[in-house]
């Protein structure tokens, strides 16, 4: 088995070899490399043709209509976007935006940015499985709230959130919603007839597209407009100006085809591997999985070790790719803020360790995973105080640690 | 992360791992850090009648370079006096597993660890 064995899908997918195989026909002379915005020659008018083709496949996988699609560099611009281009826009309604303390640091930082100018933000807190509650939602909302932003899919811990409730709210009360999606395309169903959202950003990285490229849904019915970040030509009606990137539309329309096609087999597919996954370690002592135990999706698995600290684990687990939740490898010693906002104490935070599944992911690689999960544990906890402390009884809460 | 070579050696091999009992009068015993702040290090010191550090053991819940350092000192207080033993800086053990500069805190816990074995030593043999 090649070592190490990736599992930390929720970060970045690998190119799926279909996809990389469409994306290298549109950079060479040989290939299609004009500009889509080319009016006057057929290099142009192909390019133009390849990338409308994408838009349509991208509006597909999400029920939504090709006009509805403006390409992005990826997620982080669509929510910056989305965000601040609703807000600016319809800042003569209110100045009130809306989103919960578990979302992603693009949403976060986009929030922090528009309080600077002027803004009022309020972040909500999440419950203990990670789901926003609808009465606590609906108990922020003032009569000058503009936008609320509330994720599909939770990248740190999988949990999905009810985004047709809050839809609903939202619409009743003629609030702007949007949702940052990077993580849900391909992984749940998305039905934007049906769904009460207007605004939805999509990464291609996330599903087995190249880097550098997302989409924002603008919806059309009731028409959302928003205030331009990016100036120049005045690409995509204006939103996002700059030179359409062929190569990787073309890709990111061909990763969203094959998500539509496989998406439900893959599903299935990838809940047995994590059954067994959670099946394999659900014997060693003090183990948690983190958010709701339903409501998720089955590639993102997020499960604290008691006792046993983070980045140690990383290293002890240094045959398998997977991420922490606690940013020691920073600068900063700060568990997951994710983690922390589902309530878990710090120790708990700083022992967890996320492994996300995906396509290539095998049964082997998955049982040489348990495995090496049970030798770590097993040997951190031999040299872990707090491990012997509760062994011995002890209550961790009560003992005076010395802060540093 | 990178880590040194040093590190890494010290962690998958550490030295000196384990506990010796509590009420044994030639036991000292010293435990810094919070289990909040991601590191806590247990370093237990066995002195003989002369002050000399005859054993070392060590528990730590921490990073790599946190098991790394608390390993190194097992090493490095074995048959120093505890007087000798209180002399070791944290800037010793940094240089000497290459820590970057993220890391220096898990050196200046070890460093604590000796200092508060020490102290445990001396308040129990009351001077």
């Amino acid at each position: 088995m090649k070592l190490p064995i990736y599992l930390d899908y929720a970060a970045t997918t690998p190119v799926d070899p279909r996809v990389a195989e469409k994306l290298m026909q549109f950079l060479t002379m040989d290939g299609c490399f004009g500009n889509p915005a080319s009016r006057s020659h057929k290099f142009g008018w192909q390019a133009e043709e390849a990338v409308e083709i994408a838009r349509a496949q991208i509006a597909e996988l999400v029920n939504a209509d090709p006009r509805e699609i403006v390409f992005t560099s990826g997620a982080t611009e669509s929510n910056n976007l989305a965000i601040k281009g609703a807000a600016q826009f319809y800042h003569k309604k209110g100045k009130h935006l809306i989103t919960a303390k578990t979302e992603h640091k693009a949403v976060l930082d986009t929030m922090r940015s528009l309080e600077r100018e002027g803004f009022e933000v309020t972040y909500l807190d999440v419950e203990a499985s990670g789901l926003v509650d609808l009465d606590k939602l609906t108990a922020a909302i003032r009569p000058d709230t503009t936008v609320i932003s509330i994720m599909f899919v939770n990248n740190e811990i999988g949990v999905i959130q009810d985004i047709a409730a809050i839809g609903e709210l939202c619409r009743s009360k003629g609030i702007i919603f949007h949702v940052d999606a990077a993580q849900a395309t391909g992984k749940v169903d998305i039905d934007l007839e049906t769904l009460k959202v207007d605004l939805m950003s999509f990464s291609g990285h996330k599903t087995y597209g190249p880097k550098g490229i997302g989409a924002l849904y603008v919806r059309r019915k009731p028409r959302i407009r928003l205030e331009a970040q990016t100036h120049g030509g005045g690409h995509e009606r204006g939103m996002r100006s700059g030179t359409l990137a062929t190569h990787q539309i073309v890709a990111m329309g061909e990763a969203f085809r094959i998500a539509k096609e496989e998406m439900h087999a893959e599903r299935e597919r990838v809940a047995v591997l994590r059954d067994r996954l959670l099946d394999g370690i659900k014997d060693i002592e003090q183990v948690f999985l983190n958010g709701d135990a339903v409501q998720r999706v089955p590639g993102i698995t997020n499960v604290s070790f008691n006792y046993v600290e983070g980045e140690s684990l990383i290293m002890a687990l240094k045959d398998i790719a997977v991420s922490s939740g606690s940013a020691c490898t920073s600068a900063s010693l700060e568990p997951s803020y994710v983690l922390r906002a589902l309530g878990l104490t710090d120790e708990l935070a700083h022992s967890s360790i996320r492994f996300s599944i995906g396509r290539y992911t095998t049964e082997e690689q998955i049982d040489h995973t348990i495995k090496i999960v049970h030798d770590a544990i097993g040997k951190l906890r031999d040299m872990s105080p707090l491990w012997e402390m509760y062994k011995d009884g002890v209550d961790l809460g009560s003992v005076a640690w010395v802060a540093h | 992360m990178a880590y040194s070579t040093k590190v890494i050696d010290h962690y998958e091999n550490p030295r000196n791992v384990g506990s010796f009992a509590k009420d044994d009068p030639t036991i000292a015993t010293g435990m810094v850090g919070a289990p909040a702040c991601g590191d806590v290090m247990k370093l237990q010191l066995k002195i003989n009648d002369q002050g000399i550090i005859e054993d070392a053991k060590f528990k730590t819940y921490g990073c790599g370079s946190a098991i790394a350092s608390s390993s190194l000192v097992t090493e490095w207080v074995k048959g120093k006096s505890i007087d000798e033993a209180a002399l070791i800086k944290n800037t010793d053990i940094a240089q000497e597993l290459a820590l970057p500069p993220v890391k220096i805190h898990c050196s200046i816990l070890a460093e604590d660890a000796i200092k508060a074995a020490i102290a445990d030593y001396k308040q129990r043999h009351g001077n």
